[in-house]
């Protein structure tokens, strides 16, 4: 069903300068992240707030400068380009947001909104060609054509992001970012939601970055997991096998907790007190040294490095 | 310990965002009162505490009652008093809850000065103690923190310890763990549990997420559009779901394992307050529906002892997913 890579990250690393005790300091968001996109595929990452997760969809595209690294979209390094040659790949690579309300502007009419990247890169033949695509990419998202005339306080937080996944498909992108589409809708919406993203995936032979802190939305979705956390990716496996069978500590503990819709399988949660440690006081080893089970003294000297335990199957542990 | 009797919440003088809302929670018991945004979960919760926001939202009818006495017309500061049985609450984001410009033991102190009238060295023991009951590290340490000092999950911790300060018999919790990550979400709904059971609180649990409620609670109430519409053990609720809406709200639960992208879905989106007509506001969404559900007068219906149901056409047999 997969081919080939269409979208490749290597060695990718983002950091954002901060204010602490009255001097700037340097904070990695991203550090040394390495995947790729295969054609038609749907790559989940996930990770919990502030993993960088966000970080790398928007790395990806540009709209934060990476620090390093190389993101090979159509054969060209787009990290390398100049921001006047950047702009044909925006339309190849489209975002959707979590926010289909902050994303929209309010005093706009939702097709202007969803035109708007064709209007600026002169897509259109007149504007009767602008109208019929409009109403063509709303069928394609499940909304009637009449909804180009409304505002968005008009819609639900469905058809908004209804709109918002409109906007990213209208000049058929190969890939699209999706980072947290579905957090802020309630779970009948969800599901909607999701099934839509699934069916234009299939139609348009999209590939996706699905972001989402979300285990089981990513899950239900994605061909392939990542899970990050404090700036790197500790696994990258098949999603049956990541959830089957989670190879790293992190990972096990992460689906470990997640709340199950079954009061048959209720999780023996401990009161400790155990959260990940501040990003300011980053230490050479692991990430995850402090948390972790089956750390040895390696683990706080070095970084193990992302490497192949199985087929198709990544892990960053010493000790996995 | 807290009965609740036929609330309804009216907003604006024009239609009711709760309406004949009724439920008992026993000592020692969790009740999860489950919904999605606007079924008036939130809104009951604020009937039970007296903190209605008037003149918007103001209480139609209905009566509030805390060990048989009846609380409906007390303001919100006596009935925290612990002399009348005493509810707190707490909220979901923690940091706005807090006060950013005081330490937290500033604001322990202020709740422990106000029920237990103490001051000096038994004021700051206290507060050391409530920490110490949510389990927070280094307690003598972190009364001199600020709030921003405190990660989401600390927050979290400090705002059940104010709340625990007027020892309530009734606890109830709005989206606690809703903006928190799931690893430091499974820790407080452990602390949630264990509290209920040390102190033998009565806790009313509200939530969106059905892995929540089940993992937490002995109880369950799910609403819809202003309604209870089904009330069972929590084993019941996700075994045997009777409510059409309960059923559907279950399948379309993403599952990992299972194979395929599809989901289940309910169809449509669920009526804003004010578009709630007379018959089953379900109806519309409902694959069983007929003419009489749209029309008033369906009525609450025991399924077995403990399974209540509010549909005229309650399904039963197990939920295959």
């Amino acid at each position: 069903m997969t081919t080939g890579p269409v979208l490749t990250v290597e060695g990718l690393t983002t950091s954002f300068r901060v204010k602490r005790g009255g001097r700037m300091r340097r904070i990695a968001a991203v550090k040394d992240v390495s995947f790729t996109l295969n054609q038609g595929e749907i790559l989940g990452i996930v990770g919990e707030t502030g993993c960088g997760k966000t970080t790398v969809g928007r790395s990806i595209i540009r709209l934060v400068k990476p620090e390093k690294g190389e993101v090979r979209f159509g054969g060209v390094n787009v990290q390398a380009l100049s921001d006047s040659k950047l702009r044909p790949i925006r339309l190849g690579i489209r975002m959707v947001f979590q926010d289909p309300f902050a994303s929209l502007n309010p005093r706009r009419k939702v097709g202007d909104s969803i035109a708007e990247a064709g209007d600026i890169h002169g897509l259109f033949d007149g504007l009767d060609d602008r109208a019929r695509q409009v109403a063509e990419t709303l069928s394609a998202v499940g909304l009637d054509p009449s909804f180009a005339e409304r505002f968005p306080h008009e819609l639900s937080g469905g058809q908004r992001q209804r709109v918002g996944i409109a906007r990213a498909i209208l000049p058929s992108p190969k890939v699209i970012i999706a980072d947290e589409p579905v957090s802020a809708l309630d779970v009948s919406v969800q599901a909607q939601v999701l099934n839509l993203l699934a069916d234009l995936q299939e139609k348009m032979r999209l590939s996706l970055l699905f972001i989402s802190h979300d285990l089981a939305v990513v899950g239900q979705i994605s061909d392939r997991v990542a899970v990050m956390y404090m700036g790197h990716i500790l696994e990258l496996a098949p999603t049956q096998e990541i959830f089957a069978k989670p190879k790293h500590p992190y990972t096990a503990a992460l689906m470990a907790a997640v709340p199950r819709p079954d009061p048959a399988v209720r999780i023996k949660g401990s009161t400790e007190v155990s959260e990940p440690p501040s990003r300011l006081e980053e230490a050479a080893g692991c990430p995850y040294v402090q948390r972790c089970p089956i750390a040895t003294a390696l683990c706080s000297k070095t970084m193990p490095p992302l490497r192949v335990v199985a087929d198709g199957e990544l892990v960053a542990c010493h000790n996995a | 310990m807290l009965s609740v009797e036929d609330v309804t919440v009216r907003l604006a003088d024009s239609f009711n965002v709760v309406s004949g809302v009724s439920m008992r929670i026993e000592r020692g018991e969790v009740v999860g009162l489950v919904g999605e945004s606007g079924c008036g979960k939130s809104m009951t919760s604020l009937a039970i505490m007296g903190l209605l926001p008037a003149p918007q939202a103001r209480l139609q009818a209905g009566s509030i009652a805390l060990d048989g006495k009846d609380i409906t017309s007390l303001p919100p500061y006596r009935r925290v008093e612990a002399g009348c049985g005493g509810v707190a609450m707490i909220f979901q984001e923690p940091m706005t809850s807090l006060n950013p410009v005081l330490t937290i033991g500033d604001q322990l102190a202020e709740a422990i000065r106000v029920h237990d009238g103490v001051s000096g060295p038994a004021l700051r023991h206290r507060a050391q103690e409530l920490l110490e009951m949510v389990r927070m590290p280094d307690a003598a340490l972190q009364l001199g923190a600020y709030p921003h000092e405190l990660s989401g999950g600390m927050r979290q911790r400090v705002v059940i310890a104010i709340a625990l300060a007027c020892r309530p018999q009734v606890l109830i919790a709005d989206e606690p763990t809703t903006a928190l990550d799931v690893t430091v979400q499974s820790q407080i709904l452990a602390l949630i549990r264990e509290l209920c059971d040390e102190l033998s609180m009565a806790v009313l649990f509200i939530t969106h997420d059905l892995g929540v409620v089940a993992q937490l609670a002995d109880r369950v109430l799910v609403m819809y559009a202003g309604r209870i519409v089904e009330s069972a053990p929590v084993g019941t609720i996700f075994r045997e779901p009777a409510h059409p809406y309960t059923r559907g709200l279950l399948a379309c639960l993403p599952n990992p394992l299972a194979r395929g992208r599809r989901l289940q879905t309910i169809v449509g989106q669920a009526p804003r307050p004010h578009e709630i007509g007379d018959g089953c506001a379900f109806a519309a969404r409902c694959a069983y529906a007929e003419d009489a559900c749209r029309s008033p007068g369906a009525d609450w219906r025991q399924v077995d002892g403990d399974h209540g149901v509010l549909c005229r056409h309650p399904q039963s047999g197990q939920l295959v997913q």
